[in-house]
This record gives C-alpha cells, structure tokens and sequence, in this order.
C-alpha cells in the first residue's frame, strides 16, 4: 500500500532522531483510518500513554516509557519468541499527532506516524495511522516476515477495530474463554 | 452445563459444556428459562452459513434469569428476568446511536473478517458463526451477555415466557419487515413463507393497518394459521404471480415481504436451476422467492427481505427492479427498537405470540426437534425448548 504521508512523515522526522535504525526508502508500508467516537484530545492523550497501546495492539506485549520520548516495546510472535526494541517519539503535536521510529539494534526496524483529525459531521475523530517496517535478515527475519509481511494489514486492521471498541465502549469484544463443544 | 453444539450439516448435539463466565465488565451470566430455535437456526444446520467450527454452541433466541453480571452493568441486577435480543449491541457507536443496533461497529471481535466479505462489519450475533463473532449461543442452560446493560429487556413479574420469548428475534424480525413496508390505509401485503418470521409479518401488517394481507407457502397448516390471523392465501404453485394479480385486480401487492430467504424451494425453472445450481455450489443463495416477489409487487412498491441472505445470488432481476422503480429494503432487525413498544402491545392484549408454538421440547430433545422443524413434520413451526 502506498503512503506518501507517511513517506513526508518520515522525513521530516528522521531528521531529529538520533539514530534512525530504518533508512529513507526502505522497509514496506502500511496505513489506515478509522473513525472513533471520541475528541482528538481524549484519542491524543489516550495513545500519548505508551503503555495504554497493548491494551489494542494484541501482538504487542508491552511498551514501558523510558522517559526524554525513548520508550522500550516487546512484542511476541506466534512462535513464543519476544522481539524487543527501543523507539524514540520524534514528533509531538499535542491533540494532532504523533511520530515513532526505531533506534539502532532494534529487532524490528519501524517508523510511524498517528494523526487525530476531527470528523466531518461531528462524528468524533478521524484516526489515521501510518507505518514502515523493515524485518532484519536471519532466522528472527524470516519470522518476522511471516508474521509481518503476510498479516501486517490484517494485525493494523485488527487493532484498530480494537482500539475503537475500546475507546468508545471502555471493552474489547471477545470470545476468548467462551465455553465451546467437544471437537 | 448443558448445550446444543454444532458437529457439521445436520450434524447438531447436546454436550456437557464448561459454564460460561464473564469476559468483560459490561457482560452478564443468564441462566436460560426458555430458548428457541428459529428458521435461521436451520440455514446453520442444512450447512448454508460459512465460518461456522466444530463444536460452536448454537441459538438466539432466549430469555432467562440474570445470575451474574459483570463490574460495569449497572441496570440489571441478580434474579431480574430478562429477554435478550439476538443482536449484540455496544450503545456506543455511531450505529446504535442512529438506532441501527444490528450494525453495531464494536461487538463483532471478527470484525476485520467480516469485513473482507462485506466491505464494513456488522454487528456480533449469538450463535451465528465466526462470521458474526461466533458468540456462544442460548440453546444452552447458561449463556453469557455481552453489554447486557444495552440490549436485554426485564419482563415484568407474572408475564409468562412462552408470551415474550419472540421478542428476541421473530416478533421484532416480522415486525420489522412489516414497518420496512412503510404500509398505507387500503394497502394489500404479501407475505411469501408462513414459517414463524412470516406468521409474525403477517400480524404486523395488520398491526400496522394493512386492508389485505395474502399469504403464501405450501404447506397447508401454516397456511391455516394465516387464515387464522385474518391473511387471504395462496398455495404456491406455479401460478402464484398469475393469481396475486388477479387478487389485486390487476395491480399487484403494494409490498411485497420474503420471510424466506436463501433456502428457497420451488417448483418454477428457476427454482430447480437454483437447487441444482446451490448443490454443487455454482451459487450460495436460492433467491426463487425474492425474484418472484419483485415480479409481482406493484409498481413503486416495496420488497421487504427479512429472510436471510449470506452470498451472491444468481440471476437477480435488477432490471425489473429498476423497472418499477421499487424500494427494497432488507437486513438483520434493529431488535432493540421494536422490544419495548412490542411489549407494550403485547401486556395491551393486542397480540399473543404464542400463537406460533406447535412445539415444545426440553433441551435434551433439541437436536430432534432441529430436523422436526427442518423437516416440518408433525405440523411443526415452532420448537422452543426448556432446559
């Protein structure tokens, strides 16, 4: 999927960072919008929570706040591995948007951008994220290239129906642990 | 606790299952008084419905005693009896709030699935497959409720079940398909399936000052009990449009409701191109009854489609539509609008629903009664089953 916003995004930001692990034009992108009933301040100051984003992110397993913008994330793959990596807010526009990227020695190389934007119609607020990544090579790499290059979009879509139910309905909504016949 | 679990076609079974439990601060535990199964339980059993897994427990129509609920529902308490719609809606979103419950953004967690099929997601359902969020069903003793501080509606004391128990599905659903008809004085209704959905179609035609309803199926005590409501009928043969029209002198039904759907049998050409078409899987849908009724509605009327469709449907007279300049309007039912007036009319005495029941049967007999109603033996329309 192309994303020139992204693209302009990166950019602008890479040249603040300190040590950008994803180079310009490398990595693939992914974006998407949705509409959530809520104001750009109430979404901004929910995400501007780091750790608020693996109650949403179902692979992420947690984002701790390091404190100067570096925050440290973990995420675990479907095979039981935790891939881990430091990232640094590189733009902070309170109630509009913000912008991440990976710092060097990352296992996952990413960049990416989230804007809040009102809603025509006074339906709340558009949400529209935006983000690159860019798997390393290697055993890690060929997971990762499954577990990212194959279900990428379908892992933002997810989580973006998530974040939105969370957001509007204060729950995710859920099956897990619903009894179920014998198979 | 006991439930009815779905194995494949036809393939339907009571098993020990663990109890459900709480998954979320708005959900409940409702302790089943009375289910039912409903003609769209018979879609999932004759293997028409995608997205359904081996051991998915079944139903959605149910109503019962709370006995649990979860730290954020605070309408409902333990002991208060309820009726709960089959639509599982959040109350939140943009939907719900323009009270288009049954297509609710955030209770659906297959969202993005339903969503590859459909281009947006509607909302979860009970018992409905993995298409719908594969929420465990109420053909159980025990059933869990998400937002049940959104959808469920409390029976006032001395109310029996068998009177409210349709306020889950049918009664709204047929209510629905009716109101959708947007009815005049003098409008003549036909109603194609007298099956439950079409039973309570018919009565709320009537409800909603239709002059005439005609009735139309082929089997002769369903067509009874839609004499029985006061609907002129037809037996359906391969002159049903033919006499329509002289019913109508000449005109055609000012509205025209399927409460049929994609399992529609026939003796018309088209018809057995569609079951031999379905069988092999040429096509998913067997639209012989909505392409009969957008032939004979009248001109600038309206098609109505309660019944339910889940694919593509082959040869879809659209040009006629266009034609005719007709209004269709369809969908799963806005069950929450319609609980609370019905009801109403309901303790006014103005309609017993009951009426429909031929059946009743504990849960264990449930996989039985799926192939008696399936089958329509023994008169059958309606099975409600008491776990």
């Amino acid at each position: 999927m192309k994303s020139r916003l992204v693209e302009k995004d990166y950019y602008r930001g890479r040249a603040r960072a300190a040590h950008p692990s994803l180079k310009s034009g490398e990595g693939a992108k992914i974006e998407r919008s949705v509409t959530i009933n809520r104001s750009p301040d109430e979404l901004y100051s929910f995400w501007r929570r780091l750790e608020n984003l693996p109650r949403f992110m179902s692979h992420i397993e947690s984002i701790s706040d390091q404190g100067d913008g570096i925050s440290h994330w973990a995420m675990k793959t479907s095979h039981g591995r935790t891939l881990e990596w430091d990232a640094r807010l590189i733009e902070d526009k309170p109630g509009q948007m913000l912008s991440w990227q990976s710092l060097e020695g990352a296992d996952v190389d990413n960049a990416g951008s989230v804007w809040f934007t009102p809603a025509t119609g006074g339906r709340g607020t558009v949400v529209k994220v935006a983000m690159k990544y860019s798997p390393p090579g290697g055993k890690v790499g060929a997971i990762m290239a499954k577990l990212l290059g194959d279900s990428a979009e379908k892992q933002l879509a997810e989580d973006m129906f998530r974040l939105k139910a969370l957001l509007e309905t204060g729950e995710t909504p859920t099956t897990e642990g619903q009894p179920h016949g014998n198979m | 606790m006991r439930a009815l679990c779905w194995h494949g076609k036809e393939d339907v079974r009571i098993e020990k299952v663990p109890d459900p439990k709480i998954l979320n601060p708005h959900d409940a535990i409702v302790r089943i008084t009375t289910t039912a199964i409903c003609g769209s339980d018979l879609h999932l059993f004759d293997g028409f419905v995608p997205e359904m897994e081996d051991g998915d427990i079944l139903g959605h129509e149910f109503m019962g005693e709370i006995v649990e609920i979860g730290s954020e529902v605070r309408n409902l308490q333990i002991g208060d009896h309820v009726v709960v719609p089959f639509t599982i809606s959040c109350g939140s979103c943009f939907f719900c709030q323009k009270k288009l419950w049954a297509l609710c953004d955030n209770t659906n967690p297959a969202a993005h699935e339903n969503e590859l099929m459909n281009g947006y997601p509607a909302a979860g359902l009970y018992g409905y497959s993995h298409m719908f969020g594969g929420y465990a069903g109420g053909q159980a003793e025990y059933v869990r409720v998400p937002f049940a501080d959104v959808g469920p509606l409390k029976v006032p004391n001395g109310i029996p079940d068998e009177k409210v128990i349709f306020l889950s599905d049918i009664f709204p659903t047929g209510y629905q398909a009716a109101e959708n008809c947007n009815i005049q004085p003098g409008d003549t209704v036909a109603v194609w399936g007298c099956g439950p959905v079409g039973q309570f179609a018919i009565r709320s035609a009537f409800l909603l000052g239709a002059e005439r309803v005609i009735a139309i199926d082929d089997v002769p005590e369903r067509l009874e009990m839609a004499r029985q409501s006061g609907a002129h009928t037809i037996h359906a043969n391969g002159t049903t449009f033919e006499e329509l029209k002289e019913m109508t002198g000449g005109m055609g039904p000012d509205s025209c409701i399927d409460a049929v759907g994609l399992e529609a049998h026939g003796s018309t050409v088209d018809a057995k191109l569609d079951k031999a078409k379905a069988s092999v899987k040429l096509a998913t849908d067997r639209p012989h009854v909505l392409r009969q009724a957008i032939h004979a509605c009248r001109k600038g009327g309206t098609v109505s489609v309660p019944g339910v469709y889940m694919g593509f449907l082959d040869k879809f007279p659209f040009g006629t539509a266009f034609a005719k300049g007709l209004n269709v309007r369809m969908g799963q039912t806005h069950v929450q609008n319609y609980m609370r007036p019905l009801l109403k009319r309901i303790e006014d005495d103005d309609i017993d629903p009951s009426f429909v029941i031929t059946h009743r049967l504990g849960l264990n007999d449930a996989p039985e009664g799926y192939r008696t109603f399936r089958d329509k033996h023994d008169k059958c329309i309606k099975v409600i089953l008491k776990p």
